[in-house]
């Protein structure tokens, strides 16, 4: 297919282009700038939803469910699922349609697998791109599912307006582990396979862990004007302790970058600051249980993010990320390739591995040579 | 950055009520170990849902196992399907028990190779490899 | 590693490493009376019976189903013509997932697998000029089990042979389905009901049935080596005595009904020591564990098939020789009853002239070859007690790892069978690839110049129009509001707990179809879907 006529059936809303223009995108072909250039001004309209969470917490089973509920909410909905990329073959086999089975049969439905190729933090290079391409091709909702093979992916919290994170009962101490990584991320957390035995325990050490690691008032959604029962029991702590965010007032210079983000996303106890709290949401994605509820909860979210201003500000975010992005992979390529095309660099390499010179004296060397239009 | 490339991509599909799928696992993992990216749709599959799986997932090659006998009604209806579509240039081929005298009807159809009973897996990614029609 | 041997490893089909030679020493602790005791008695190491094939031979049994009623009615007279002692019969798909001819879903599969069963009236044909009081049938269908069986006795009504006198099997066992066959529909638990309904049902009217065929078969053709098929066909076993216990039956009023199929595969001393640990085992179980008094609840039936993934398409005739050895191995290891694969099964369904020469190698075997003459004549080999012992010691080891996630529906959900299994398929497959198991005519003395020019047997492209005809001439004549009525009362009975056999009873006599009676389960059920893994 020709870059011209891909485009023009793609603006047509023909599936077969969109899929056509997500392989050129995965594949970084020539044509990827062009195709991007072309939709993005389409772009920024869907509510792009991240699916996370450890191996066997039922994220695909979910999507599906979730997916079914934003069809009958009259939204048209595509799904991206990750897979990891095997690392001694390359290969990888991808089978999350399976269990998509339910919502893959409706035409409002536009499902894609990915491989990570052996990108770490959940999604593939190219997701953010395939999301885009999605979002230009009119999608209300994507729902981006993550390798969740235990590894940070904190990438996804970056990609999404809406993060939920998916864990089962009878973690345990498995839960510990992984807090650090995935319960910051999260803006709204699923304890799914709520049937089995733990549930409720599972869903408490979250709800005290939110309350422990919360910018906001402890147990308290602002934006929901939603108490938690248990509000009072971790408030002395919250406010004592070394999360005290409250008595800093704004954002402690000591704290993560997944804090500072859930501080800026989830806003925190200053006065006057409406903030969110992650609800916790048991669910039965088998059967279709506490589905509705968890929607409810990612709409609510969304409708938080727009009336606060975060969504504007996201957008702000997210192109000042893309361009930092293009702009140093761009500015590398073009001083590193101009460099070796004149000899400069191998003769500037030997000299620092001689210690004739220093690493910046090189580097500010050819930056200067080398760093104009 | 990792470098972006060109994977091949493949979709291992069984159809219709044929639910022998040791073959379409082992051909899956073959080809993820010779490094394509297989999508895997399970058991139980209609033309429908594996020529819509085709599409959205655009695949360069499509391998439908068949030990049930029903080949010969079910994968020209899957070409077909594709054909409405304007997909024209995935290569399908098609395994597993498929009598001698059924596989003309399937070439006819648009089966590019049909693997019988023991087959060796090598041939099958070789031939693959060399007749994907896709740059 | 020795030199002067031909290679470092060596290994079977199921990857077991064996030695040169086995001594004493590998049996250590071995005692007659504990591990073996005589033919006939506890733990039947031996066998059940006390003379075995020397009061009467195995069951010779040939699975056989294809097209219409009409013709596997011909296959199956022919067949007791042939001295065959037993019926088989082999359903098509559409029938074993519980679709009529003419739905959607079945279009392409009717009558290509096996015999197309809609109503009561293929029933009627299939069995037409069998009398039912003579012969001992075994029908390999799951989900829909309970409904075939009652066709069964509803055709046995009709021939006024009392249905204590019928006697015959029904594979009915939903577990391995969901690990490695797939012809599932329910989900787990109303598909354990119904089984336990069958099995309840059955011991108070027709007592000579076996409710069940707990099936190692399908497992094994799905890539599982030796001691998984043994290990998780057992476990399967465990879960059906608890099931029934736990629906408030006394284990010895069912399990004396139970009953076990397993594959024969290549490796021959393996073969003949899983079907020696298999009986131990089973008598160990269901003693030490369940409490169950009577012996005959301690003992292992089964009936062994030859096995159908060791077939070649090249050299088909290779294929007589290897189920020969195979079927060999089936009587070493004592099986109650046999079915032997045709030559030509790798390539389509088998002609008649290929199942005769099939059912002859079980009739060689029993007249000529003097095997049946001896009770376990290798008991007390080092080799194969010591094999006995080590498909025994692996698998409660199996056990534990099963009950560690938490019994058999558990692990089924965390795939862990199907995981094991789907390993073990790839690994032999890259031993094949790679010379390390060398199949003849394959990957070994294969001629790369043959042609197939085995003589297949032919469908008739017209079974499905005929079949469909039939079915909807079947929903046109009957009465409907009987049809209509009896399905109601099905679908009330199946929202409570009674016993859903005589509901089923009065939908096939009132010629309500499979499909229509799945489909009242499908809709108040729903349907079951796996994870798959690979």
């Amino acid at each position: 297919m020709e870059l011209t006529t891909l485009i023009e059936r793609f603006l047509q809303g023909d599936r077969r282009a969109l899929a056509r223009a997500i392989t050129w995108v995965e594949n970084g072909a020539d044509e990827a700038a062009a195709l991007i250039r072309a939709t993005y001004p389409l772009t920024g309209r869907a509510h792009v939803i991240g699916i996370t969470g450890p191996p066997g917490a039922g994220k695909s089973t979910l999507v599906d469910r979730l997916a079914g509920r934003y069809r009958q909410m009259g939204q048209s909905v595509a799904i991206v699922a990750v897979d990891p990329t095997s690392p001694f073959s390359g290969g990888a086999i991808l089978g999350d349609r399976i269990r998509m089975q339910r919502t893959l049969a409706d035409p409002g439905v536009f499902m894609r697998s990915l491989a990570s190729r052996g990108h770490l933090g959940g999604i593939s290079i190219a997701t953010g791109d395939v999301v885009g391409l999605m979002d230009a091709f009119g999608f209300d909702v994507i729902i981006v599912e993550t390798v969740g093979a235990g590894q940070s992916e904190v990438e996804i919290m970056e990609l999404a307006h809406t993060t939920c994170v998916v864990l089962i009962p009878g973690m345990g101490d498995d839960i510990q582990a992984i807090k650090a990584g995935i319960l910051e991320i999260g803006d709204v957390f699923a304890v799914n396979k709520a049937d089995r035995d733990g549930a409720d325990r599972t869903v408490m050490e979250i709800e005290s862990m939110l309350d422990l690691g919360h910018m906001g008032e402890a147990g308290v959604n602002r934006w929901t004007g939603e108490v938690k029962a248990n509000a009072g029991a971790y408030d002395r702590l919250d406010r004592t302790g070394h999360h005290g965010a409250a008595e800093v007032g704004g954002t402690p210079s000591y704290m993560t970058a997944a804090a500072r983000h859930s501080a800026d996303r989830h806003g925190t106890a200053n006065p006057g600051d409406v903030s969110w709290r992650p609800p916790v949401v048991r669910t039965i994605a088998k059967d279709d249980q506490g589905t509705e509820d968890l929607v409810n909860r990612m709409v609510e979210h969304l409708a938080f993010l727009k009336e606060t201003g975060r969504w504007e500000h996201l957008k702000l975010s997210d192109a000042a990320a893309k361009l930092r992005e293009l702009i140093s992979t761009r500015a590398a390529r073009t001083v590193l390739g101009r460099a070796a095309g004149a000899g400069d660099l191998e003769r500037l390499t030997r000299a620092v591995a001689e210690r004739t010179t220093d690493p910046y004296t090189a580097a500010d060397e050819l930056l200067t040579r080398y760093l104009t239009l | 950055m990792q470098k972006l490339e060109r994977k091949m991509r493949v979709l291992v599909a069984k159809l219709g009520l044929d639910a022998h799928d040791r073959g379409a696992k082992v051909v899956a993992r073959a080809y993820r170990d010779a490094g394509f990216e297989v999508i895997y749709t399970g058991i139980y599959q209609r033309p429908e849902q594996v020529a819509e799986a085709v599409i959205q997932e655009d695949v360069d090659v499509v391998a439908i196992s068949s030990l049930a006998g029903a080949h010969l009604t079910l994968i020209p209806q899957l070409i077909g399907l594709l054909a409405d579509q304007g997909v024209d240039d995935v290569l399908v081929l098609a395994g597993g028990v498929i009598p001698e005298d059924d596989v003309a009807a399937l070439r006819a159809a648009g089966v590019a190779e049909v693997f019988g009973p023991g087959s060796d897996l090598d041939e099958i990614i070789r031939f693959t490899t060399e007749h994907v029609q896709r740059a | 590693m020795p030199n002067d041997e031909r290679k470092a490893r060596f290994a079977g089909v199921s990857d077991r490493e064996v030695r040169r030679i086995y001594r004493p020493e590998d049996i250590q602790g071995f005692s007659y009376d504990r591990d073996l005791g005589e033919p006939g008695e506890y733990p039947y190491t031996r066998g059940v019976q006390k003379t075995m094939y020397r009061g009467k031979f195995w069951t010779m049994r040939q699975f056989a189903g294809f097209g219409t009623a009409e013709q596997t009615n011909q296959r199956f007279k022919y067949l007791l013509a042939q001295g065959q002692t037993g019926l088989s019969t082999a359903f098509d798909m559409p029938t074993l997932l519980g679709y009529d001819s003419d739905h959607p879903y079945a279009n392409g599969e009717v009558g290509k697998l096996g015999v197309a069963i809609d109503s009561l009236k293929d029933f009627e044909i299939l069995f037409d000029g069998i009398p039912l009081d003579q012969v001992s049938t075994s029908m390999t269908i799951n989900p829909p089990a309970a409904i075939a069986l009652a066709m069964y006795l509803a055709v046995a009504e009709q021939q006024g042979v009392a249905w204590d006198k019928v006697a015959g099997t029904i594979q009915n066992d939903i577990l391995k389905d969901y690990i490695a066959q797939k012809t599932y529909i329910y989900p787990p638990t109303p598909s354990l009901r119904v089984i336990t309904d069958v099995m309840a049902f059955t011991a108070s009217h027709v007592p000579k049935w076996n409710t069940i065929s707990i099936s190692g078969y399908h497992i094994r053709e799905a890539g599982a080596t030796a001691v998984q098929e043994l290990a998780f066909t057992l476990a399967d076993g465990m879960q059906y005595v608890e099931a029934a216990v736990a629906a408030g039956m006394d284990v010895d009023e069912f399990a004396p009904r139970l009953s076990f199929f397993f594959d024969v595969h290549n490796d021959f001393f393996e073969e003949i020591a899983k079907f020696r640990a298999a009986r131990r085992i089973w008598a160990k179980l269901m003693r030490e564990k369940y409490g169950a008094k009577n012996p005959r609840s301690w003992m292992l039936r089964t009936h062994a098939q030859t096995a159908g993934v060791s077939l070649t398409a090249q050299q088909p005739k290779n294929n007589i020789v290897r189920t020969t050895l195979q079927a060999l191995a089936a009587v070493l290891g004592g099986t109650q009853s046999l079915h032997t694969n045709s030559f030509d099964e790798a390539l389509a369904l088998p002609t008649e002239d290929a199942v005769t020469v099939a059912l002859r190698t079980q009739q060689i075997i029993a007249e000529e070859s003097g095997a049946a003459s001896v009770v376990d004549p290798l008991a007390g080999s080092y080799y194969v007690e010591h094999l006995t012992n080590k498909l025994e010691e692996e698998t409660f080891a199996y056990f534990d790892r099963i009950a560690a996630q938490g019994g058999v529906v558990k692990a089924i959900e965390k795939n862990f069978f199907q995981q094991e299994i789907a390993d073990s398929a790839y690994r032999f497959q890259k031993r094949m690839m790679n010379g390390d198991y060398r199949v003849v005519g394959v990957n070994a003395y294969a001629d790369p110049n043959e042609k197939l020019d085995t003589r297949l047997l032919k469908l008739d492209p017209e079974v499905q129009r005929r079949q469909i005809e039939r079915t909807r001439q079947v929903r046109a004549t009957r009465d409907a509001k009987r049809a209509a009525d009896a399905l109601f009362e099905l679908r009330r009975a199946s929202g409570t707990s009674e016993n859903l056999m005589p509901y089923i009873l009065d939908c096939v006599r009132a010629y309500c179809t499979e499909g229509e009676i799945s489909g009242v389960w499908r809709e108040l059920w729903g349907e079951y879907r796996e994870e798959s893994v690979y």
